[in-house]
């Protein structure tokens, strides 16, 4: 199912250049393709995104963790003829490529934080889900309380907006929109909504994901969608989960999506069956037999996305993790300590990847013990059970390494 | 020896709870009795041989300099605490610093140092030669520091930026304050153990640990 795209002649000339650059790049083994093309394009028309979107539903989806799998699940949600950025480049550049390659009439796109302004004004989205903020790579972001004010910023008087209700920042950023649908996802990550957004007093919790601020700035009532015993409600609708891949932080964004699938005019029970098609994402928790071990690959890149892959840890598991410090990682390896490692106790964790060390001073100093791998190449045949838990750029070595075995 | 992290949900955005945790690990393993608290924003400020200020954002900033004030913090250095900084816990410290624009506020004044806002921001590795020894660590802030008259700084740049891209940081007695911020204590473990010895008055045991390799290399990659 494609759609023929009404283009002006500048930019059928510039998206035949991204598809053009892009079969190039790929040919000559640079990387996966789907960035310099689109920077050509980008290039030689500025207006290219709204010219590839201009006749097609778009739907985006944001935030700090959670972004790729919850773009995957709403592509099934929302059936045949949904396409989008599945390579993961998920900058004005990746959009193009995507655009370019990919006629879906429909397209899930999701977006680095940091562009969420840009991309809305230009593909004038159907919905936008926003997940959560939290501290990412301060080294290069923008601190997260700028982020979630820039949202704010993009998002008055949009409508269509699907929002965490639970994240204090996010309602902050959303709450300027003209329509929002608020869902409870829970998210136990905390430590930057300490202070009220508007008035930098105190905000409260209560052990319900339900908080406030002395100032009237609290949790919006009026949501639509919750979750319970892994089941999804939709005001007095439910919608049973059968998720294939694992954790609470998916059945949140399972809840996410199919309350913008019911937004959509879309059927949320048949999209919530097609939901357990979804297996791995990008090589995220894809199991891999190597060198006679058994091992699932979790991607997890900040202290929120670690305590939840921590949490989701099998007890029977062995427990790797690798850290590295690239710029696509970010270089400053401080925000290991703000991880929560307390289901860690009386576990042994190997520490691999490039900043093994500052991992293993962080685990020994918490009273967890530590063992530290310099080389895995180097090691034999056995039949551990281990879960693998990685940072960005680890992540994508170990996949490649786990892949070519 | 009671140790206080001050207002951790204000300034705790680069993992500072690191060097609480450096300190109690490092010092339990010598048979010194630690205790930590955090400190909340309503609470009353505890008793504390030691109180740790980490980095933080313009707005809490601003609010934990005020919050400081109103708990009597200078008193309680006066009357002998301790206080290690990092960051916007130097700034807080100083005369005067400047957040959200070019305005100057009022710090706490325990020390004659002014922070005004600076281009480009200093982001990246930072080493700081201390005596005979290198601190290493990460920097990421807008703010030059200038030290008044008697202030001296902690050490001498050797990569970075610190205060001004000569200096970082300031040492008087009872305090010590760097811009290399997170878990700083973590990756020195011979400064941890300064301060420690510092307040404790007794000369530590050397420790083993794998922060000691964890410091060669850095040093190895940063500062040689």
């Amino acid at each position: 199912m494609d759609v023929k795209v009404p283009m002006s002649p500048r930019a059928r000339v510039a998206s035949g250049a991204v598809a053009l650059v892009n079969r190039l790049s790929r040919r000559l083994g640079r990387g996966d393709g789907m960035v310099v093309g689109g920077w050509v394009g980008l290039f030689l028309d500025p207006h290219l995104l709204s010219d590839l979107t201009r006749s097609r539903e778009v739907v985006l989806v944001s935030g700090t963790n959670g972004k790729t799998t919850t773009a995957a699940l709403m592509r099934l949600a929302w059936g045949h003829g949904t396409g989008g950025n599945t390579t993961g480049a998920n900058m004005p550049q990746g959009h193009v490529a995507a655009l370019v390659s990919d006629r879906s009439p429909r397209m899930v796109l999701e977006v680095d934080e940091a562009y969420l302004g840009e991309i809305v004004h230009s593909t004038r989205p159907r919905a936008i889900l926003l997940l959560n903020l939290s501290r990412d790579q301060l080294d290069r972001a923008a601190e997260v309380r700028n982020l979630a004010l820039r949202w704010r910023e993009a998002l008055e008087g949009c409508s269509g907006v699907v929002a965490n209700a639970n994240d204090p920042l996010v309602v902050f950023a959303a709450e300027t929109a003209t329509q929002v649908r608020w869902v409870r996802i829970p998210t136990p990550w905390r430590k930057d909504a300490a202070s009220c957004p508007h008035c930098t007093r105190p905000l409260r919790f209560g052990s319900e994901g339900e908080w406030w601020c002395d100032c009237g700035f609290r949790r919006p009532e009026d949501w639509c969608g919750h979750l319970r015993d892994g089941v999804v409600w939709l005001g007095e609708r439910s919608v049973p989960l059968h998720l294939s891949i694992p954790g609470a932080v998916n059945e949140g964004n399972a809840l996410i999506v199919l309350s913008t699938l019911d937004l959509l005019g879309g059927d949320a029970l048949a999209g919530g069956a097609r939901l357990a098609e979804l297996r791995s994402v990008g090589g995220r928790y894809q199991v891999f037999t190597w060198r006679g071990r058994r091992i699932r690959l979790i991607l997890a890149k900040n202290p929120a996305g670690y305590g939840e892959a921590l949490a989701s840890v099998d007890s029977r598991e062995r427990l790797w993790i690798a850290i590295n410090a690239r710029i696509a990682d970010g270089r400053d390896p401080s925000w290991l300590y703000d991880i929560d490692i307390s289901s860690l106790t009386g576990r042994e964790v190997m520490c691999l990847g490039e900043r093994r060390l500052d991992l293993a001073t962080r685990l020994v100093y918490g009273n967890v013990t530590a063992e530290v791998l310099d080389d895995p190449d180097s090691l034999g045949v056995s039949s551990e059970e281990i879960c693998l838990v990685a940072n960005y750029t680890a992540f994508r070595e170990w996949r490649a390494r786990l892949e070519a075995s | 020896m009671k140790i206080a992290v001050v207002f951790p949900e204000l300034l705790g955005t680069y993992g500072d709870g690191g060097n609480a945790l450096s300190l109690a690990w490092r010092g339990r393993a010598r048979g010194i009795d630690v205790s930590v608290e955090e400190v909340a924003l309503d609470a009353p400020l505890p008793d504390a041989d030691l109180y740790l200020l980490g980095g933080g954002e313009d707005g809490p900033q601003r609010l934990a300099t005020e919050r400081l004030r109103e708990v009597g913090f200078v008193d309680r250095i006066a009357a002998g605490a301790h206080v290690f900084a990092v960051c916007a816990g130097l700034q807080i410290l100083g005369s005067h610093y400047a957040v959200e624009g070019d305005d100057l506020f009022p710090g706490l004044g325990l020390v004659p140092a002014v922070t005004v806002r600076g281009t480009p921001r200093a982001v990246g590795d930072l080493a700081v030669r201390v005596g005979s020894r290198t601190l290493v660590g990460f920097e990421n802030h807008g703010g030059r520091t200038s030290l008044g008259e008697g202030l001296g700084a902690l050490g001498e740049v050797v990569r970075g930026v610190g205060n001004d891209g000569h200096v970082d940081g300031f040492s008087a007695p009872r305090l010590w304050a760097t811009y290399a911020h997170g878990p700083v204590l973590a990756q020195n473990p011979w400064f941890c153990d300064e301060i420690l010895e510092t307040i404790s008055g007794k000369d530590l045991t050397p420790l083993v640990s794998v922060a000691d390799r964890l410091y060669e290399t850095r040093v190895s990659q940063i500062a040689d």
